[in-house]
């Protein structure tokens, strides 16, 4: 099963999702993102994933991943393969799939050894000026999973902050899954339909999950906690110490809640005062909707 | 003075951008040189974050990641990743920061796997990011990283983001529209690229010319009035050391 998921990048990546995954042992995904932090490591630490469609992996703020470099360089814990891909071409191939495009023609990477490492862009020549250029086929994942700060009870959903290429991955999916920091009523999201990501035609689930981008930001609810990420990269140099990890964060934590919990005493955004109350990010004027 | 090689490397890249520019900004080191070219010489100067974020003023405080809210707060616009890579494909931006683990003699710049084989690499990098595009696409290209010749070496195993190629007209016979890198930034010295080809124009105070050449893994070129790079002014120090107090990103050796 193919998955988009931390597709804004560096904010709003959705932990939750991929710690439940994890809990339940999925394995040979295929994972598809530009650059979802160390979300992806975590994944091919744990043994899910049998592929990765990606521009970077590794810990934006720490360096290199060493789950994923275990992984390509020692097979541990099992051989992954890699599809390399750059920002650019990752965002154009779920464009692509997001418009019913068969691919999209490019100037960037020619030159680069990325097109011969991928092994699914072709060379070409533009039919109208004989230009060089670059096909990028369309990426249709199985499944792409949003993070959000609200969504209404269909999964309408609004994400306030940088999208990255989080809408083409919605709208090129064959189903969606929206975590929704607040669900809020369907008049707040009709009331600014502009902020809609997704819509909720391809939405198959949508959960209402505090803090589920944890250590990442979401904007207007948390920040990002830097600490956890450079803890993480100490703690994983090793497989055993990565796998001490995922038991204290993930294995022994039942769900999200429980997380947080454990969570609270060391990081200050969950400590009162500061855990103010939720704040609608957006306009909430009712209109149009009675 | 106790200059960081860090901090010198920010000071030169914040003079690598022009006034009025639009530029990729990227993270760590070009980050703050963005602040630093803001404050001085560069006021109109423009930043570019690839996750989709444009701004006319710096964030007001340290950044991990472009992502983090405080480069959200304030920013001018706000799209998606594919409008930001289509203004760099457009022609529309006039340098990108980039850094890397290895670099050749060209510009070359590999941040994908060290080895004869990406599929068993002996170190497995993150790889482009955006990268790649900037340097395909950007019209000037301005590299940042550590100096070690073992990093800058006559060939690199993988061309991620592409230099010169193999010089002379490399770029258009592959078919990228411009761009390649103007200069090369490290902890030891700041290079130009005369001819598609690294030639050391400046190095840092505390090494010499020589010392450059013996950690350099080519024969390199070394400008015939090469001097030392400017060290920052009282100013420029300030504004680094105001932005980034801890040294997070100018104290950790790159």
């Amino acid at each position: 099963m193919s998955i988009a998921i931390g597709c804004a990048l560096e904010p709003a990546i959705p932990f939750a999702f991929a710690h439940e995954l994890i809990r339940q042992r999925k394995r040979d995904l295929v994972l598809i993102g530009p650059i979802s932090d160390i979300l992806f490591d975590q994944l091919i630490g744990a043994g899910c994933v049998a592929r990765v469609e990606a521009a970077w992996v590794g810990n934006v703020s720490a360096g290199l991943g060493h789950c994923y470099r275990r992984a390509l360089e020692q097979g541990i814990p099992r051989r992954i393969e890699v599809r390399d891909h750059s920002n650019f071409t990752i965002a154009q191939a779920l464009l692509a799939g997001a418009i019913g495009a068969p691919y999209i023609p490019t100037k960037t990477l020619l030159g680069s050894d990325i097109p011969r490492a991928n092994g699914t862009f072709k060379e070409s020549v533009s039919p109208f000026d004989g230009s060089k250029e670059l096909l990028i086929p369309a990426i249709a994942p199985d499944l792409a999973v949003i993070a959000c700060q609200q969504a209404d009870e269909d999964g309408n959903a609004q994400l306030v902050g940088p999208w990255g290429v989080s809408r083409e991955a919605a709208l090129a999916a064959k189903a969606v899954i929206v975590l929704a920091e607040r669900i809020v009523a369907r008049q707040v999201i009709t009331g600014s339909p502009n902020l809609t990501m997704v819509p909720a035609t391809k939405v198959v689930a949508v959960i209402e999950e505090r803090f589920a981008c944890h250590p990442s930001p979401l904007n207007h609810c948390y920040p990002r906690d830097h600490e956890f990420f450079h803890e993480y990269h100490r703690a994983t140099r090793t497989q055993e110490g990565f796998d001490d990890w995922i038991r204290e964060w993930v294995l022994d934590v039942p769900d999200r809640a429980a997380y947080v919990k454990k969570l609270a005493p060391r990081w200050a955004p969950l400590t009162p005062p500061t855990n103010q109350p939720f704040r609608p990010a957006t306009p909430t004027t009712p209109r149009g909707d009675r | 003075m106790d200059v960081s090689a860090g901090e010198l490397m920010v000071a030169q890249a914040a003079r690598e951008i022009r006034d009025g520019e639009k530029v990729f900004v990227g993270m760590r080191l070009p980050l703050i040189a963005f602040v630093v070219a803001k404050r001085t010489h560069a006021p109109n100067a423009i930043g570019l974050f690839e996750l989709g974020l444009m701004r006319d003023r710096p964030a007001s405080e340290l950044l991990y990641t472009m992502g983090d809210p405080p480069n959200v707060d304030g920013a001018i616009w706000c799209g998606p990743m594919i409008e930001l890579m289509g203004m760099l494909q457009r022609g529309d931006v006039e340098a990108g920061f980039i850094g890397g683990a290895e670099i050749d003699k060209h510009g070359n710049l590999n941040t994908t796997a060290i080895g004869a084989d990406r599929r068993h690499p002996a170190v497995a990098l993150p790889g482009s990011g955006g990268g790649a595009d900037i340097a395909s696409l950007a019209h000037r290209l301005i590299v940042i990283m550590p100096h070690d010749r073992r990093r800058l070496r006559e060939k690199v195993d993988f061309i991620t983001s592409p230099g010169y190629g193999t010089g002379g007209d490399w770029r258009s016979r592959v078919g990228l529209p411009r761009g390649g890198p103007s200069v090369l930034i490290t902890t030891l010295g700041v290079f130009r690229f005369q001819d598609g080809e690294a030639v050391l124009e400046t190095y840092h105070p505390t090494t010499s010319a020589d010392e450059v050449r013996a950690n350099t893994g080519w024969d390199l070129k070394v400008a015939a009035e090469v001097r030392p790079t400017e060290t920052p002014s009282a100013e420029v120090l300030a504004i680094i050391r105001g932005y980034d107090p801890q040294g997070f990103w100018t104290r950790r050796g790159e």
